[in-house]
């Protein structure tokens, strides 16, 4: 029984794994592609990933990921804030790529504010929220690099 | 018919504005700036007769936004990446490029059986909500208080991609010039993008667009959008006319009444590059902005789901 479950658990920590890594790197990719770079790198000529240059098409499926990470970061706090706060302990890396990711958050969600029609944000706010909104995904992207190759996970699991 | 802001009262108007702000010691450029009502504009196709001050006022008191690009361009990689000069083809007007903001469009077609010829002037739309501005990369596109979009030459890159996403392909591209050539001129970027400001500068001013105040015939109306709409309506009722960029792309500033259908008309120009259309637009960022309102609902999804994990949990005391 104890078997079962834990296979269970183990299989829900991975299908959350894949299903936030899948968020993350679609959501770069349809980030990056909200700049005029695919086409003219000839990436959106690769066959089957013409939709890339298509600046609309980019803009739904970012805002799609982005919903679906706002589920799943809500998620995971609430799980923790209930369940694991105990049982588990966020590491360094942990907090600091969850901040990165909060940073990511709250300049997307201004920026989605912005594009209706009654924002009124000021032009260089609106230019540092995009600064700031490029360079955090690309801090998140080195930390996530940086800590598959030295094994630095999110958390660790506290033995009782 | 008598004009809500006829080219005389804007100017009484906006004397007199400045005069009070004077006397208050407020700069009269710095509160036309901070108006936050939006302008639109009317444009009453049936009086155009295609003279061209317009365009002309327009190149003229634009001169100093115009690009001034350095040659020969830094090569750009990988080849494909197009090389778009207009810089030795300062003169075209019969089109938009980034030295001619505004053109004369000419449509011929029937009105109560007799073969008329229509001419329209063309130029930004001025939308209510723009997708250039929204959807521009880098915040170089701005929207205004009063309802001016406009693109920033000192920090456009030249990715065109404000006019890709405009409905009506508006901007157009220099090569040669803004800050990409200051970065990395051979791998990113391509130049600015011009369309036209609505002489925004001239409105904090005080002063009338030029395209307004150099028309002989007051072909144009600037006023508040409101006011410009009832208008629109008034007019299009008393000549049994039709209404165009009230409600296209979710409403823009620039509303032009015909006395013939629209889809007629845009029968009757010539479309293609530069070249806008009359076609009807759907609010380019409807979708987008639906899709945000679903953002709300993700965490309250995430929250009930571990909500309901946490309950199974104390439930079965596992």
């Amino acid at each position: 029984m104890d078997f079962k479950e834990n296979h269970i658990k183990s299989n829900r920590k991975t299908i959350m794994r894949y299903l936030y890594l899948m968020t993350v790197f679609f959501l770069t990719l349809t980030g990056f592609g909200n700049m005029p770079i695919f086409k003219r790198y000839y990436i959106a000529d690769i066959p089957g990933l013409g939709w890339l240059a298509e600046y609309y098409v980019t803009l739904y499926i970012h805002y799609l990921f982005a919903i679906l990470l706002i589920g799943i970061i809500s998620y995971l706090i609430i799980e923790y804030l209930l369940t694991k706060r105990k049982s588990i302990k966020i590491t360094l890396s942990g907090y600091i790529r969850g901040s990165v990711v909060a940073g990511l958050l709250i300049t997307g969600i201004l920026l989605v504010i912005r594009n209706h029609e009654v924002s009124g944000f000021a032009p260089g706010f609106i230019i540092f929220l995009y600064i700031c909104h490029l360079t955090l995904v690309m801090v998140l992207l080195m930390a996530g690099v940086y800590s598959v190759i030295f094994k630095n996970k999110w958390y660790f699991e506290v033995k009782h | 018919m008598k004009n809500i802001i006829s080219r005389r009262s804007f100017l009484k108007g906006t004397m007199a504005t400045a005069c009070t702000l004077a006397a208050a010691g407020i700069p009269a450029s710095a509160a036309g700036a901070a108006g936050k009502e939006q302008l639109a504009t009317l444009l009453d196709i049936r009086k155009c007769i295609g003279c061209e001050a317009c365009v002309e006022a327009c190149k003229e008191v634009n001169e100093t936004k115009f690009p001034d690009p350095k040659k020969p361009f830094p090569k750009m990689y990988p080849d494909r990446v197009p090389v778009m000069d207009w810089s030795d083809k300062q003169d075209v007007t019969d089109r938009l490029t980034p030295y001619n903001w505004l053109f004369i469009q000419s449509a011929t077609v029937k009105i109560n059986g007799e073969e008329t010829e229509l001419t329209i002037p063309r130029r930004c739309m001025h939308c209510v909500n723009p997708p250039c501005v929204k959807l521009c990369p880098w915040g170089s596109a701005r929207l205004l208080e009063n309802g001016i979009s406009r693109i920033d030459p000192d920090l456009c890159l030249g990715g065109s991609k404000c006019k890709a996403v405009c409905p009506w392909h508006i901007p157009e591209r220099q090569t040669g010039v803004g800050i990409y050539l200051d970065l990395l001129p051979s791998l990113a970027g391509n130049g600015v993008m011009y369309k036209c400001d609505r002489c925004y500068n001239r409105i904090a001013d005080g002063e009338l667009p030029a395209c307004i105040e150099a028309c002989p015939e007051d072909v144009q109306t600037i006023g508040p959008r409101d006011e410009i709409i009832k208008k629109a309506h008034v007019l299009a009722k008393e000549i049994g006319g039709y209404i165009y960029g009230e409600k296209e792309n979710g409403g823009t500033n620039t509303i032009y009444v015909s006395p013939v259908p629209f889809e007629e008309l845009n029968k009757a120009i010539e479309t293609g590059k530069g070249k806008p259309h009359l076609q009807p637009v759907k609010d380019s960022m409807a979708d987008s902005n639906n899709l945000a309102a679903a953002m709300i609902i993700a965490p309250i999804a995430g929250v009930v789901a571990a909500a309901g994990k946490f309950y199974k949990m104390s439930k079965t005391g596992k």
